[in-house]
């Protein structure tokens, strides 16, 4: 059975704003873009890095690479999920130590995912600052974790699925609402 | 995509998606042992046993450092003959190790099918790191994952194994491994050391390696081992060396980017030339590096993840 599509909260005008505003905070809040790295959580949060990355160079002509974080050897769940997780590969061709790191994910939840994707990056260096963005802050932290740039807020339901779809994967751009199957 | 073994025993009894599974996994934990901090915390909390009943260095500790870089605790047991002259038997040895609460168990043992013997009462997950002549199941993956590096696609790739096919267990799992990734196989040898039945596994048997070497991707050489070399399955080393031995000239007859392969230790001067364990196609090291990242990646998928009914 299909999951059931609650509600549609973001669309891709939607997405590009937010993608806007957190870049004009991030320029605000990093006076020295050049020491700024973006590391995004694989899948979704590669791509809303890439894009972050793209926006800055258009505000202000500063690029700002991007790697990518493979969380899998990290996860504090091991014990408890039912098969392996396939691992794949962290490639971040950058140092970075001493540098401002921005981290990036689709969607901020129980804090668990952040939580191993620094212990992650602390493993590779040392790095100056560690910030969050995220697209979707949708509550029920189980950590003590913050996001410093946040897309939207968004209260959900526990049982509830925010599904982030972004055009470089899912052919479109759409913040969605679901239910798993089976449940009124 | 899944890896759902409880154990690995051999080669034999698993599929291509499997080796693939493997081998891409591998592709991951590479870029660990190239790292500043070699350690993920993956494995924390779970104790591995290095059970070595024969020598051995380089697979010992290759899988040691591979657990220790996933932050498993390893306890290595080194049962020479000394100790296995008090007279404890193998099940019971498994047994008193297993009082202990280990999660997986790594065998090696003269006996083909002690593995498998143990994986019959063990609770442990049991890694095959050598049995007698029968499996060889990493060190096949480790050179598949170095053929891969090289060679992209094992499909029609033409290699050529020399040496005591007899008594090889490396070149058991090898043959095991590539039949089912499609390579062609040309064994290579003494006759007394090169029974005909091998050609069964679908391989081609060729007792002259001048003529073998014509066209190679791959010629990987085994040892010779030296010490049963008392029960004379050649007449003489010099001849052995004459016939067998990897020469430049006679690696000259295979494909220009060809690569030689080794699973050590060499006997420099015997199966090959010392100018052709050394030389750029020579990848008898890479050999050695890609053992911790196969290791890694079979420690991982064989431990990470719940307990798995028993399938092997």
């Amino acid at each position: 059975m299909e999951e059931k599509i609650k509600a549609k909260v973001m669309d891709s005008r939607k997405i590009k704003r937010a993608l806007h505003r957190m870049t004009t905070e991030i320029i605000e809040r990093n006076r020295n873009l050049k020491n700024v790295v973006i590391v995004g959580i694989r899948t979704r949060g590669i791509y809303v890095g890439k894009r972050i990355s793209k926006l800055i160079n258009e505000l202000e002509k500063v690029n700002v690479p991007v790697g990518v974080l493979d969380i899998t050897l990290y996860r504090d769940d091991f014990s408890e999920s039912e098969a392996q997780h396939m691992v794949k590969k962290t490639e971040i061709d950058f140092p970075v130590a001493k540098k401002d790191v921005l981290l990036v994910d689709d969607v901020l939840f129980t804090g668990r995912t952040i939580r191993a994707a620094m212990d992650s990056l602390i493993d590779l260096g040392r790095p100056k600052t560690i910030q969050l963005l995220v697209l979707v802050d949708r509550g029920h932290r189980e950590l003590p974790i913050r996001a410093d740039y946040v897309g939207k807020f968004l209260p959900t339901s526990k049982r509830e699925i925010v599904q982030v779809r972004l055009k470089e994967i899912d052919n479109s751009d759409e913040v969605l609402i679901t239910e798993p199957p089976g449940i009124k | 995509m899944a890896f759902t073994h409880k154990h690995l025993l051999g080669i034999q009894n698993l599929t291509v998606s499997e080796i693939t599974t493997v081998l891409d996994t591998a592709e991951s934990f590479y870029e660990i042992s190239t790292r500043e901090v070699k350690k993920v915390p993956t494995l924390i909390g779970k104790t591995i046993i290095n059970l070595f009943f024969e020598p051995s260095t380089r697979t010992r500790s290759s899988f040691e450092l591979a657990a220790k870089r996933l932050s498993a605790d390893i306890v290595n047991f080194n049962l020479n003959a000394s100790s296995a002259a008090k007279g404890e038997t193998f099940k019971d040895t498994i047994l008193n190790l297993e009082a202990m609460n280990p999660d997986a168990i790594i065998i090696r043992h003269s006996c083909s099918g002690a593995s498998h013997y143990a994986s019959t009462f063990s609770q442990s997950n049991i890694i095959n790191a050598g049995d007698g002549s029968h499996e060889h199941p990493t060190q096949a993956l480790l050179d598949a994952f170095t053929m891969r590096q090289e060679k992209k696609d094992f499909q029609n790739l033409k290699v050529v194994i020399v040496g005591d096919i007899l008594h090889s267990r490396v070149a058991r799992s090898n043959i095991f491994l590539l039949r089912k990734m499609g390579a062609r196989i040309t064994l290579v040898g003494p006759p007394s050391l090169l029974p005909e039945e091998f050609k069964k596994f679908g391989v081609e048997i060729d007792f002259n390696l001048d003529h073998a070497v014509k066209g190679a991707d791959v010629i990987m050489m085994l040892r010779i081992q030296m010490e049963r070399q008392t029960k004379n399955f050649f007449p003489s080393v010099r001849e052995y060396r004459n016939l067998y031995s990897l020469s430049a000239q006679r690696f000259g007859r295979a494909k220009k980017n060809a690569i030689i392969m080794h699973p050590g230790p060499i006997n420099r001067g015997v199966e090959l030339t010392a100018d052709m364990a050394d030389c750029a196609k020579s990848v008898i090291l890479k050999q050695v590096e890609n053992g911790i990242a196969v290791r890694m990646a079979v420690l991982y998928l064989l431990l990470g993840g719940k307990d798995r009914e028993a399938i092997d």
